[in-house]
């Protein structure tokens, strides 16, 4: 099987039609819709829902090594199903796939896996927490005390993440609009992780200390048909404060945003509010993708430059994309996470 | 001057000798002129000259003010197109083409092509039944009445005939040189006709006769 | 002035429709020929593929149970949960099917069916009602299991593939694996396997060289004889376009002499080429694939490697293979024409305007000369040349050099015949026959490269075939072989077959360094097996009791070769131990030396050392049932086992196809060769006339001419098949001897089929006669009118 197999069987349930990004614009059929009535309940909502049709698990972090030099990390469980059930054995409809990263100023490492479900070679449990893919975990007592393990041919890391704040729902207590359709998912966050641990890179170990951020989110038809990627930024002011705030590319572009004030305080930002616009271009994997963006939410006063820490943080996966860190300067200061999305 | 030769000069690189040194000679419009002499006296080489088949080493040979021997492929082909008619020996008809297509075919290729003098044509050498033949359906006499038609038919200022009636029996050749004298006579072009028969040569007004390269 | 140019050339074809018919037809064969034998080159390659599938299994690391028993599904997800990229493989008969069940999303690339991206469901291949993926025959033996079939033709013969999930359900064995595949990139971060799984082996990829070097070196034979079909085209429109220049040079004359520039002439015939070209090889791209998928007995097949994936039997001709055709007519075209362009050029516009071809024998002493200097380099490139280009270029200057030696020999041939001719008739015929060599020349090259090729390729497939065979027999002389990893399977193996094999038959290897070089040394046991089936390219007398009786040791050609091990040479194998040289034996695409005691010296010099293998002899009707036991009493898994039955019968599938397509290629070439002749003899029969003419009147009757003039061609070709019997032996050693020893290192045996030759020399008489037939009969109706105008018209 190679790559492009991989890929379309990954995304099949979607890329039949193929529709939006990653066909995550494929109308939901059967799979259960996002409402906004429904409350959001842990630690139960932090494993996984075999009726819609994508979810995901994703961590990213900002880390200094001893010499001060600056590290990015990623680690993401998705998880995708056929259909909407869940089962034992081979048969079952759920497919899971991991993206491990770690991006230093140099180089960018990436590792993928693919699973199927029901074989116990990936999954996710809410209590105690367990996501895990191959040898990959996110792993605790609770969803506030983690550790982190990925591998790849070049590179491995060993992290423990401690919550130093709480949740934060998106969106309607959690319900988040992506488009004026309607198209919506299940989102909320954890942005508040202290890290520190080990990251194995070509060169030896590095012993690393910084900030994650953990999204969660489900949905069975997120984008509306017509949009074909996002630009998506997780914010860490040095003020306390975090953004985050998303760009999503259409016919015409939606966007939405939370500001978490230091204490968890979320205040949602409706369409239109948030702003991003691109500075620089740069290419890479042959296709062009704008690195340094203006963003700007003039209600709050905010208007910084966020420039990436290293251009070329390319996923060069079953679904390709960038996602890497990122440096803010500005108004305010800080670093953060930028991921983008159908640049083809 | 139709015709203007001056001191012409031409060696073959196979023989040592030259064939003509220095031939010089006129020839006005409407002007006609038999040219005589042995086989291998050069009466072809010089035809050839003219007719801007082949080029002279030294000398001049103008066509109506034009010197030919300038002039590259394309040049003279322009001029056997639009100034010379030749009529062969072997009559070199077009085998693949009816009568007709031939008569008609140097006028085409010239852009001359006129079909009310085709028609004076052939009814004037009779080739009106034969129209729909192939050369090879035609008798000697009949292929180079067609090639005279052909070469006719354009018009050209100059005709030059090349032992036209050499491979015809007398009488076929006395009737063939006669009408293409009246044709020639009615355009008022010049013509130049090559034989080693002082019998025809008799025939026309003016005569030549080559010899060792050489006018006599 | 362009327009009146075209259409007065144009005439020409209107009054000679066989020669535009000739031109079209010689463009389109060649230009057939070219894309019918791409066609099945992509076909072989397919079919080599497949087969390499079959034999040449285990391009991964594997890991299985130490014991060989089928492990569970959970001892995968702990190799995966310990980092190990792994993917499980179940397998097991299925009535008549192997089926093989495997995990798409881990498995490597280029393991599963190819076509799994091109066509069907892949969330049905995953879950739901599944997808069985096998050759349409397979799929056609299989039981009925409700489940779809799809036809993929690059899975091996008798197995079917399909989703491991599924497969543990037709097999009855629910959370069951058999061995897991090895991915070859690893993460840094792995538990190692005794901690994470005892009693597991990791074995390496086996290099599985032989039947893909093989193939590789017939493949490349196969390229060469693409190669040669198209020098032949390339002669048959070099023929046809030559002949439709000459015909019309008196009228280039003629146009010229009226005003036409020569330029513009060249122009415009050059466009006319161009134009036929175009319209012969759109004529003739569709041929071929007509020929193509008349040919391949697995049109599907071919039709996946030529036209991309539509599997469903649906014909898309590619664009690049429409390019590529029409590509391959333009520039065969114009290297044809570019020689009769250039003489036109060239023409004196004064002068005889007879056709040149018809009185070309000035020119054989200079194109003598040629030909000469090209088998001349031929041989030196034989002796010295280095490399497969040097093969590829001896290849090209045989041929070429051979087929210009033709009209000349043939003049000289006939000359001497002449010489010593008493009776006038007979002289005269010889002299004619003479006369017609140089008009034939073309055609008769033709037929000679058409010969040459078809002789030099059936040689080469048929001595391959007999060597591949002869390899097969002497290397899979056991029906069952099982490959064995400790002592405990070989005593279970043992235990297990004693009572149901006849005979047992270990096979002891150990690596050793001879004469400086790394070599396999085998022991083997003294057995009817190998009395029987080896084959020695050179052997002492009793080699097999000598070597029974441990005096000597047999090595194969690689041995002989490199290190110089004649026969009688000494060979060290260590502890004092030295032998002599008994027998070589070819080792067909063993890339190394190796060296066969007998299995008491083995054991005497490698004590420690297990069979890794057992030959073992069986009833041919008892295999699959001593394969169940075996899997079931001593734990083989499937793929330790091999079934020489099926192996062979895979391998000569595969050549019978190769032969039915080679034998219709070689007819097809002749036909093309024939349609040369006649239209040679068609073209020359109106100039023949005033040859024939006096001879009629001195008294030979029309039919008796006739009759003379249909057996002139048949000696004609007869001599040529003489010449092209000889050229195409030596192109058969070229490709065997040259080009192979220089692409792969040994030389390949060459046979001779005397039989062959001989029905493909009187193919080419038939093909001559028929040719030849017509031109004959319209002479011997040649009204006598006719004749005698040949007298009254000349001048």
């Amino acid at each position: 099987m190679n790559a492009r197999i991989v890929a379309a069987l990954l995304l099949l349930p979607m890329a039949a039609q193929s529709q939006g990004f990653a066909g995550l614009g494929t109308e939901a059929q059967d799979f259960a819709r996002p409402v906004p009535e429904r409350a959001l309940e842990f630690p139960a909502d932090h494993g996984p829902h075999p009726d819609y049709r994508i979810e995901w698990w994703y961590l990213t972090a900002n880390m200094t090594g001893p010499d001060g030099t600056s590290y990015g990390l990623q680690w993401t469980l998705f998880r995708s199903a056929l259909a909407p059930r869940d089962g034992e054995g081979w048969e079952t409809p759920q497919l899971w796939m991991g993206h491990a990263a770690v991006t230093t100023p140099e180089a960018h490492h990436v590792a993928e896996r693919l699973a199927r479900g029901g074989v116990g070679q990936a999954g996710v449990q809410a209590d105690p927490f367990l996501a895990w893919i191959d040898n990959w975990a996110m792993e605790g007592p609770d969803f506030d005390n983690l550790r982190l393990t990925a591998s790849g041919s070049d590179f491995a890391y060993d992290v423990e993440l401690r919550a130093a704040g709480p949740l934060v729902r998106h969106g309607q207590d959690g319900y988040s609009v992506k488009s004026a359709a309607g198209q919506a998912s299940y989102y909320y966050s954890q942005p508040f992780f202290e890290l520190s641990g080990t990251l194995t890179l070509p060169a030896g170990d590095v012993p690393v200390t910084g900030a994650a951020w953990l999204d969660r989110e489900w949905s069975s038809q997120p984008l509306a048909e017509d949009q074909q990627g996002w630009d998506w930024f997780s914010l860490s002011f040095d003020s306390g404060d975090k953004l985050m705030g998303f760009v999503l590319r259409g016919s015409t572009d939606y966007t939405s945003a939370t500001l978490i004030a230091a204490d968890g305080q979320a205040t949602a930002l409706a369409d239109g509010e948030f702003a991003a616009n691109p500075l620089e271009w740069h290419n890479v994997a042959e296709r062009q993708v704008p690195t340094t963006w203006q963003v700007s939410l003039p209600a709050e006063g905010v208007d910084v430059t966020v420039t990436a820490l290293n251009p070329d943080a390319w996923m060069q996966t079953s679904v390709p994309y960038w996602e890497g860190p990122v440096t803010v300067t500005g108004s305010h200061n800080g670093v953060g996470y930028l991921e983008m999305t159908g640049y083809d | 001057m139709l015709l203007s030769l001056r001191d012409v000069i031409k060696t073959y690189p196979a023989s040592s000798a030259a064939v003509l040194r220095g031939v010089s000679l006129d020839l006005g419009r409407g002007e006609m002129l038999a040219l005589t002499g042995e086989s291998g006296s050069g009466k072809s080489t010089l035809l050839h000259l003219i007719g801007g088949l082949d080029t002279a080493d030294e000398g001049v040979v103008a066509v109506d003010g034009i010197d030919l021997t300038p002039l590259d492929d394309a040049g003279r082909a322009a001029i056997r197109r639009g100034k010379v008619g030749v009529i062969f020996q072997q009559f070199n008809l077009i085998p693949s083409l009816t009568v007709a297509a031939n008569i008609a075919f140097q006028a085409r290729l010239a852009s001359r092509h006129d079909k009310e003098r085709d028609e004076g044509l052939i009814d004037r050498l009779g080739l009106r039944e034969h129209l729909h033949k192939y050369p090879e359906q035609l008798s000697g006499g009949q292929q180079q009445r067609v090639a005279i038609a052909r070469t006719l038919a354009p018009q050209p200022d100059l005709v030059l005939a090349d032992e036209p009636t050499g491979n015809l029996d007398e009488a076929t050749a006395d009737t063939v040189l006669t009408v293409l004298q009246d044709l020639v006579a009615q355009t008022g072009a010049g013509l130049i006709l090559v034989t080693h028969s002082q019998r025809l040569a008799a025939r026309l007004p003016r005569r030549l006769h080559l010899q060792g390269g050489r006018l006599a | 002035m362009t327009g009146v140019i075209l259409s007065a050339l144009a005439s020409h074809w209107r009054r000679s429709p066989l020669q535009l018919l000739t031109l079209l037809l010689g463009l389109a064969l060649a230009t057939a020929l070219w894309s019918g034998v791409q066609a099945i080159n992509a076909e072989a390659r397919a079919s080599y593929a497949s087969a390499a599938g079959t034999l040449g299994e285990g391009q991964f690391a594997q890991i299985m149970a130490s014991d060989g028993s089928p492990l569970p599904q959970q001892t995968y997800t702990a190799l995966r949960r310990a980092g190990w990229l792994v993917s499980p493989v179940i397998e097991g008969r299925f009535g008549p099917v192997q089926i093989v069940g495997l995990e798409p999303l881990t498995a490597p690339g280029g393991l599963g069916p190819v076509s799994v991206d091109g066509g069907g469901d892949l969330a049905a291949f995953l879950s739901g009602s599944g997808q069985i993926f096998a050759r349409a025959d397979t799929l056609a033996r299989l039981p009925d299991t409700g489940v779809p079939g799809v036809v993929a033709p690059d899975v091996a013969p008798d197995t079917a593939i399909t989703d491991i999930g599924l497969a543990q359900r037709l097999l009855d064995r629910p959370g069951q694996i058999d061995r897991m595949v090895v991915l070859p990139d690893q993460p840094v971060t792995r538990r190692p396997l005794a901690e994470v799984a005892p009693g597991l082996r990791l074995a390496a990829p086996q290099d599985g060289g032989d039947v893909a070097q093989l193939t590789d070196s017939f493949h490349l034979n196969l390229t060469a004889f693409g190669l040669l079909s198209f020098a032949v085209g390339l002669f048959i429109v070099h023929g046809a376009i030559g002949l439709a220049f000459e015909q019309r040079r008196a009228m280039v004359r003629t146009l010229r002499a009226l005003g036409a520039p020569l330029q513009r002439l060249i122009l415009v015939m050059a466009v006319e080429l161009a134009v036929l070209a175009l319209v012969a090889g759109t004529i003739g791209v569709a041929l071929g694939y007509v020929i193509a998928a008349a040919l391949l007995p697995d049109v599907a097949a071919t039709l996946r490697g030529l036209y991309g994936a539509e599997v469903s039997g649906q014909m898309t001709l590619r664009p690049t293979w429409w390019l590529s055709g029409l590509a391959i007519a333009l520039v065969g075209t114009a290297v044809a024409a570019s020689g009769a362009l250039w003489s036109l050029a060239r023409m004196p516009l004064l002068g005889g305007a007879h056709p040149r071809a018809f009185s070309m024998s000035h020119r054989h002493r200079g194109k003598s000369l040629l030909a000469l200097a090209l088998l001349l380099a031929a041989a030196a490139m034989a002796v010295w040349g280095k490399g497969l280009m040097a093969g590829f270029v001896m290849l090209g200057a045989l041929l070429i050099g051979g087929a210009l030696t033709l009209p000349p020999l043939l003049t000289l041939l006939l000359a001497s015949a002449e010489k010593r001719a008493k009776a006038p008739v007979t002289q005269w015929f010889w002299a004619d026959t003479r006369q017609q060599v140089p008009g034939l020349s073309l055609a008769l090259m033709a037929l000679m490269l058409a010969m040459a090729a078809n002789v030099g390729v059936s040689t080469m497939v048929s001595s391959f075939r007999l060597t591949f065979v002869g390899f097969l027999d002497q290397r899979l002389a056991s029906e069952l072989y099982v490959r064995v990893e400790d002592p405990a399977q070989a005593a279970a193996i043992i235990a297990a077959a004693a009572d149901h094999a006849d005979a047992v038959l270990p096979l002891l290897s150990a690596d050793l360094e001879i004469a400086g070089r790394q070599a396999e040394i085998l022991g083997v046991r003294d057995h009817a097996t190998y009395r029987d089936n080896w084959q020695f390219l050179r052997a002492s007398p009793d080699v097999w009791d000598r070597l029974a009786e441990g005096d000597g040791v047999l090595v194969n050609e690689q041995m002989y070769r490199r290190a110089g091990l004649d026969l009688g040479a000494d060979v060290a194998l260590g502890q004092g131990v030295s032998l002599p040289v008994l027998g070589i034996y070819g080792d067909y695409g063993n890339p190394a030396g190796q060296v066969i005691v007998t299995e008491d010296l083995f054991r005497s010099l490698f004590p420690d050392v297990i069979p890794q293998q057992f030959g073992l002899r069986v009833d041919p009707d008892q295999v699959t049932t001593l394969r169940d036991r075996l899997r079931d009493e001593a734990g083989v898994p499937v793929s330790a086992m091999i079934d020489q039955a099926a192996v062979k019968a895979a391998s000569l599938a595969i050549f019978e196809r190769t032969f039915t397509v080679t034998t219709a290629l070689n007819v097809l070439t002749l036909a093309i060769a024939g349609f040369a002749i006649l239209m040679s003899l068609l073209t020359l029969a109106g100039m023949r006339l005033p040859q024939l003419a006096p001879v009629w009147a001195l008294g030979l009757t029309r039919r008796r001419l006739a009759a003379l003039d249909l057996l002139r061609t048949l000696l004609l070709a007869a001599l040529t098949g003489a010449v092209a019997l000889l050229l195409g032996l030596a192109l058969a050693w070229a490709l065997l001897a040259v080009v192979n020893v220089e692409a792969f290192g040994w030389r390949l045996p060459m046979y001779l089929f005397p039989l062959d030759y001989l029905r493909l020399g009187l193919l080419a008489l038939l093909a001559a006669a028929v040719a030849a037939l017509w031109p004959a009969w319209r002479l011997s109706r040649t009204p006598p009118a006719q004749l005698l105008g040949v007298f009254r018209n000349e001048r």
